[in-house]
């Protein structure tokens, strides 16, 4: 493909596309680096080799499957210029995506339950990386729900359209990583040790 | 194509003219030549604190603890009677690292020539985001601020170097440093990463998707290439910086022990155990290391183009030069436990880091060669621009030898955290990177301004600077082997250096010789500003695009429709042509072959 050929419109609606790959590259590797950290740590001495990962975060990541879907969804009903289809999925998705985050906390609730603080004399360093790591996530997840009230408020004004969707795409795309991003952050807690 | 923005034929892509006030034009811009001025300025400004302090701690190494009525009119209470306080030393060097090596080389190099060069050499009428680019140099401003506070505090600015290592960095009370000073060096080091992603992921969409109709990938001049994969390495470099930033804040302020292990203060036992500041010097240099890349490869791009232009050659090997950035980036990404020999890692790991190391000798090899043979034979024209160029090259070579010793994981055993490492360092990413920022300026100064610089003070500023910097940096080297560590405030108590003193006398000499001349680049800067010699539209006769636009700055750049691009360019002294050299923008001539390269 020949990136210098089109419009100038054409170009900056790649580029701005491709700006939230290349943001989204910067994000893996932050979780890279604690990830990372979390494996070169796990040979200390005071690490939990049998930490419970808490029911909590299993539900919360089949909510997040699931808000991605709606995300989906509603895509592709604006596609076919289904407004009202629209709206239902993508209130769906912020309904979800708010549940996720409580469901997190009852994560938390879980791990503090079963006798581990963040910090202080009750804590443990494994237990802290993951209250660190899903509260960073967290973050994100806060962040793509603020992307996804502006789009909620564009598509009540009635700014998107089936050829013109550029901001709807996008935050879907941010939703999408931040979906696989949990994914993998659960698979990685669950599996390494 | 006329020097006037005659504002005939618009074409439609650059329909909506704003109002430009002062606000939206000099101070909130979105202009990416004006973001480029904003940045250039303010790293000017953070290079003067910056030097200024080496000045400071140079004299107290070379006249230790001799009063000094200098020390008593900057540092205040930090030199009763004029003689330097110890802490106060440690937290200078700290600041002068942090403030040289991401507030000067890499925003005011990058952001300087990236937001200048970037649209005008591919051929686009601004960055892909106007107002990211924005946002990006004013959190910039905002993190030097806070830089610059951090030094009125009221224990003293971060005094745990530049590379932050826990414990001094995570236990505020540690020292008078570890304190207010640590915590606003890393909201200010937060503010700057924030920066410097929004303006890398800039470059890196602009390059990739903006350029002017004809502009392929290997048309593209080779600052734009180093600038890329300049933008693309912070994109992946910075973000881990981040993380290990987040862990010690937790560790600082929270009381977890991801980096602090079983310590002692004052007597006094702390609750942390288990931590290992070794994980943080993982994922600082993970960091690290791609950094003086980050710094060093515009400053290569510069001189690359300086040197192809000003010897009137295609640069010679343009593919191999665009295969040297790429491995040298790729590299970059996998050689920082060099930094970590003595951290006590396993040897075989040691071994590895040196092997991978000593294979970035190669790319540079690379680089070095095909600048002296585009040298070769050239009809040198032996302005400020080019004189600083050669002198990029010098310094690059006289440094990047040393790298080889220091980059031997035995070797560096004996040198490691003496003025060796220091000299080392200085030379091939400090000096060079400077050279290529001066070069840059000279060169470009009448693009930016729409004034010449002038050149005798080029001159003298180039051959008093390049003088200095090997009479600051030469004799390191050796006091380094001597066994000198790098960071004391005085070796007065060791008789063993008692020999060494002079050397270190002759080199502050340097050092404050080299500061001062700086004055004379200053003046000839800030005066060409308003008196300069008006630029012609093409002063050096330059084949790329940015040349073609008229000489006073128009928002979208090109008053009519934006060039297309025929060839390559390095189209100097192309035998098919009349001419000497031949714009990007020039069609092939009929039966004219677009040279090989």
């Amino acid at each position: 493909m020949d990136l210098t050929q089109g419009t100038l419109e054409e170009k900056t609606g790649r580029a701005k596309k491709m700006m939230l790959w290349f943001g989204i590259i910067s994000l893996i590797m932050s979780f890279a680096g604690w990830t990372s950290a979390f494996v070169v740590s796990s040979s200390r001495p005071d690490w939990l080799k049998d930490f419970q990962l808490p029911n909590g975060f299993l539900i919360s990541t089949i909510v997040i499957v699931l808000s991605s879907i709606t995300f989906v969804l509603a895509k592709q009903a604006m596609k076919k210029e289904q407004r009202q289809q629209v709206t239902i999925w993508l209130l769906a998705t912020l309904v979800l995506g708010v549940v996720f985050i409580f469901s997190q906390f009852s994560g938390f609730q879980q791990i503090i339950d079963a006798g581990y603080n963040f910090t202080g004399p009750t804590s443990n360093v494994t237990m802290s990386y993951i209250y660190l790591i899903a509260v960073v996530h967290i973050l994100h997840v806060v962040v793509g729900l603020i992307c996804l009230l502006v789009v909620i408020y564009n598509h009540f004004k009635q700014k998107y359209s089936a050829t013109k969707m550029l901001g709807l795409e996008l935050a879907a795309t941010f939703w999408h990583f931040i979906d696989i991003l949990w994914i993998y952050l659960f698979l990685f807690l669950y599996f390494v040790r | 194509m006329s020097a006037h923005a005659d504002t005939h034929a618009h074409d439609d892509d650059h329909g909506h003219h704003h109002k430009e006030t002062f606000v939206t034009k000099y101070i909130f811009s979105q202009d990416h030549k004006m973001i480029a001025k904003q940045y250039l300025i303010t790293g000017t400004i953070m290079g003067v604190i910056g030097v200024l302090m080496s000045m400071m701690f140079r004299m107290q190494i070379a006249w230790p603890e001799e009063p000094n009525v200098l020390f008593e009119a900057l540092l205040g209470k930090w030199a009763p009677d004029g003689v330097m306080d110890a802490d106060i030393y440690l937290a200078l060097v700290t600041i002068h690292g942090t403030i040289m090596v991401f507030f000067v080389l890499t925003a005011g190099l990058s952001g300087t020539f990236s937001n200048l060069l970037i649209p005008l050499q591919i051929g686009a009428r601004d960055m892909a985001s106007g107002f990211l680019n924005m946002v990006s140099y004013w959190l910039f401003f905002l993190s030097s601020i806070i830089m610059v506070i951090s030094l009125f505090v009221e224990a003293g600015p971060a005094a745990a170097g530049w590379t932050i290592y826990p414990p001094l960095s995570a236990l505020p009370m540690a020292q008078g440093g570890s304190g207010m000073g640590m915590t606003l060096w890393l909201v200010s080091m937060a503010i700057f990463i924030a920066s410097s992603l929004l303006g890398s992921l800039n470059y890196v969409v602009t390059v990739i998707n903006l350029r002017t109709k004809g502009m392929s990938m290997t048309r593209l001049p080779l600052t734009i290439w180093a600038f890329f994969v300049t933008a693309v390495i912070g994109v992946v470099s910075f973000p881990v910086l981040l993380s290990a930033a987040l862990l010690l804040i937790m560790d600082r302020s929270f009381g977890t022990s991801f980096f602090l292990s079983d310590i002692f203060i004052q007597g006094e036992v702390l609750h942390y155990q288990g931590g290992s500041p070794v994980l943080f010097e993982h994922l600082f240099w993970f960091l690290g290391h791609p950094e003086v890349y980050i710094v060093i490869l515009p400053a290569m791009g510069l001189v690359s183009e300086i040197m192809a232009s000003n010897s009137r050659k295609p640069i010679f090997g343009y593919r191999a030069m665009i295969t040297s950035i790429l491995a040298i980036a790729f590299l970059s990404t996998i050689v920082w436990g060099h930094h970590m020999f003595i951290s006590g890692m396993n040897p075989f790991l040691g071994s590895v880091f040196t092997f991978t190391t000593l294979l970035i000798a190669i790319p540079s090899a690379v680089k070095a060669f095909n600048w002296i043979t585009t040298l070769w034979k050239g009809n040198l024209q032996m302005n400020p621009a080019m004189l600083f160029s050669i002198g990029f090259v010098s310094t690059f070579i006289t440094g990047g030898l040393t790298g080889i010793i220091l980059g031997d994981s035995a070797l560096d055993i004996n040198v490691h955290d003496t003025y060796f490492v220091v000299a080392h360092f200085h030379l091939v990413m400090g000096i060079s990177a400077l050279y290529g920022m001066f070069a840059g300026i000279y060169h470009w100064y009448p693009k930016m301004f729409g004034r010449m610089l002038n050149k005798n003070l080029g001159y003298i500023h180039f051959w008093i600077t390049a003088i200095c910097a090997y009479g600051v940096f030469f004799p390191m080297h050796f006091i380094g082997m001597a066994g000198l560590p790098r960071r004391y405030y005085t070796n007065s108590n060791f008789p063993l250096f008692d020999d060494l003193a002079n050397v270190n006398v002759i080199i502050t000499i340097f050092a404050l010789v080299g500061g001062v001349v700086q004055l004379i680049y200053l003046y000839n800067f800030f005066s060409s500003i308003f008196y300069g010699k008006e630029a012609t539209q093409n002063p050096w006769k330059a084949t790329t695009l940015e040349w073609t636009t008229p000489v006073e700055h128009i928002h979208g750049n090109w008053p009519g429709d934006i060039p297309h691009v025929y060839r390559w360019a390095y189209d100097y002294s192309n035998p098919q042509h009349d001419v000497d050299f031949v714009p990007q923008n020039v069609p092939l001539k009929d039966g004219e072959k677009e040279l090989h390269h």
